[in-house]
């Protein structure tokens, strides 16, 4: 099986940027939604519900 | 002293007869019953009307002088319409009610989604009909009083059940004051506010939902076809959702969730009503459109279940037994499978033919019901009607993306009531040939209907008793199989014999159902002559075989009657 593909480094650097700004253009008021529709996006991308499940874990862990 | 009220209720369209009450002045002593009915709504009456088809007599008691008020139920199920016509009431539903099978969602006045639920050509009622529920109580009604069987007290309330040794002891107030019934058993359908229920102090299990919605029926000419309509976060209803559906008589039922903190009370006033109602027809294109209020209420969404129906010598039934959200139409349609259920198991069980082990499997079976409802229900209410926090944003991302995402918009699918299938029923048979079938209706499965010919379909053939669907294509039944079958009846146990094959008349069975083209076989799963269903009065599947043998088939009946 071959392991998933993960960012470069610039890959990231831009997602984060872009996730940044992103949340900005949304607004105060609209960046849970904005948020919301991006994990359900993601999600779909990811294609396997389990995965994201340990995600959702990762990302509660240290708030 | 019980006075119910002698005005008939208020309707646009329907005609409400008032009943004289039944007084005890009027009869005689009252000896022991056999089945008392606590309530005459849809569960109450089909209870009655199964029970009297296994020629098991009962009373039904009903605290009102008059069909429900208001429209209340107003969708039926195909498996509704299937249980209704084992008790002769679906050609008159058919007749009056609405069908229809499609179902639009509306989000931002754009359509994200269109259920189109399928329509088998084997099927002989459609997945939905809209009927207004007095009339399908009239129907229910006419038909209990063509029995002999059923003794309909009007104006009778049950004040006090006191459970005694092996019976049940029902106080009743009327409008010359009360009496005594004694009964064997006491069927509670005494509907979602059961007082019975309350009395006996037991307590439901699940959850309740937040926020309120009203139901109006109005009066209006909408240039709309009959399908469901669902509406969410509209710019007058932010956040809520709206729903819509045609019935006859030119009525449209218009359900609306409430602004937070909004009580019953303040939405039911003329003025609120008003001003929404216009609101919601200026929305989908019908501004000033004229209308006229028929009746209106207000509900809450619910997800709760007794986790046993039988106590002692009381059985909870319908609404009393179990609360059930409005969304998927699961009221009605829930209480009718409960209905049959209990109709022929509590037959079964007065005339002796098995041991009270078989209300310990209807309660089981039926709660097995109400939970996967409430699972699936509960998705749909949060979904519909989310609670505050994640699953409102969730919903929300939803409604957004669906506008352009189409992966997103099968979560707009309702789940609407389906029969339940009682899979693991201890009434199945464990040394059948279920498991080696690849296709059919499966252990614990309602049948699929055949339709035989233009106005012919296999269910009505069935029912009443358990039925033997033989498929062979020789010109006789078996001497073996005939000497199971022989053998049950001279024990009471009604068992018919349906052979479906080839031969124009084939001895030892009831009925014959040609299968000339194969056509009933290939949806059975047969493949060879030989092969059988054994079907419950209530029509599920408790066994089937690839080739059915005498040993075997006595077998099946012994499970599905344990002693």
């Amino acid at each position: 099986m071959t392991p998933n593909p993960t960012l470069s480094l610039t890959g990231l650097e831009t997602v984060y940027d872009a996730l940044a700004t992103a949340i900005d253009q949304a607004g105060s008021e609209k960046k849970e939604l904005f948020l919301v529709k991006l994990a359900l996006l993601n999600a779909n991308a990811l294609g396997d519900a389990d995965l994201f499940q340990q995600q959702l874990h990762i990302a509660l862990q240290d708030l | 002293m019980h006075n119910p009220t002698a005005e008939p209720r208020p309707s646009i369209y329907y005609n409400y007869q008032v009943h004289q009450p039944w007084l005890p002045s009027q009869h005689g002593p009252q000896v022991r019953q056999k089945v008392v009915i606590a309530g005459s709504g849809p569960a109450g009456m089909v209870v009655a009307l199964e029970l009297a088809r296994h020629g098991v007599p009962s009373v039904i008691v009903t605290s009102e002088l008059q069909v429900s008020q208001g429209s209340r139920a107003i969708v039926f199920t195909r498996r509704s319409m299937e249980i209704l016509q084992q008790v002769g009431v679906a050609d008159r539903m058919t007749e009056n009610g609405l069908p229809w099978r499609f179902g639009n969602s509306y989000y931002r006045g754009e359509r994200v989604f269109r259920l189109e639920a399928p329509h088998d050509p084997d099927d002989r009622f459609f997945p939905m009909l809209n009927i207004q529920q007095q009339y399908m109580e009239e129907y229910l009604l006419d038909a209990c009083n063509a029995s002999d069987l059923i003794d309909f007290r009007w104006g009778n309330q049950v004040t006090h059940v006191q459970q005694m040794e092996g019976f049940a002891k029902v106080e009743l107030d009327t409008p010359e004051g009360p009496y005594t019934l004694e009964t064997n058993w006491l069927v509670a359908a005494d509907g979602g506010r059961s007082g019975i229920r309350s009395a006996m102090n037991l307590q439901m299990e699940g959850a309740s939902y937040e926020g309120f919605f009203v139901i109006a029926d109005i009066k209006i000419d909408l240039p709309l076809p009959t399908e469901r309509l669902a509406y969410f976060d509209p710019d007058w209803n932010r956040g809520n959702t709206i729903l819509m559906h045609r019935e006859p008589h030119g009525i449209w039922r218009v359900d609306y969730q409430l602004p937070e903190g909004e009580t019953p009370e303040e939405a039911l006033k003329p003025e609120s009503l008003k001003t929404r109602i216009d609101a919601q027809l200026a929305m989908i294109g019908h501004a000033g459109a004229k209308w006229e209020m028929d009746w209106s209420s207000v509900y809450s969404a619910r997800t709760l279940t007794l986790p046993d129906y039988v106590h002692g010598n009381v059985i909870f039934t319908g609404d009393a037994a179990h609360l059930l959200p409005i969304f998927g139409v699961r009221g009605a349609n829930t209480a009718f499978q409960d209905a049959q259920s209990l109709g022929w198991q509590l037959a079964f069980v007065v005339k002796g033919l098995t041991s009270q082990k078989l209300l310990k499997n209807h309660s089981s079976e039926r709660v097995g019901a109400a939970r996967e409802i409430i699972h699936e229900s509960g998705k749909s209410t949060r979904f519909m009607a989310p609670p505050a926090g994640g699953f409102q944003l969730l919903r929300d991302a939803v409604l957004s993306l669906s506008l352009t995402q189409a992966f997103v918009r099968p979560l707009y699918h309702w789940r609407t009531s389906r029969p339940h299938e009682y899979t693991h029923s201890m009434l199945n048979s464990r040394g059948d040939d279920n498991a080696l079938f690849t296709a059919g209706p499966a252990h614990g499965a309602p049948p699929q209907n055949i339709r035989l010919a233009p106005d012919d379909f296999l269910l009505d053939h069935l029912g009443g008793g358990f039925d033997l669907l033989y498929f062979t294509e020789a010109d006789a039944v078996p001497d073996a199989l005939m000497a199971v079958v022989t053998s049950a009846r001279a024990k009471g146990v009604p068992l018919r014999v349906i052979a479906v094959g080839s031969c124009p008349s084939v001895a030892g069975a009831d009925v014959t159902l040609a299968d000339a083209e194969g056509h009933f076989r290939q949806r059975y799963g047969v493949q060879a002559s030989g092969a059988g269903y054994l079907l419950r009065p209530d029509q599920h599947v408790c066994a089937r075989w690839l080739t059915l043998d005498a040993t075997r088939l006595q077998d099946a009946l012994t499970a599905a009657m344990p002693q």
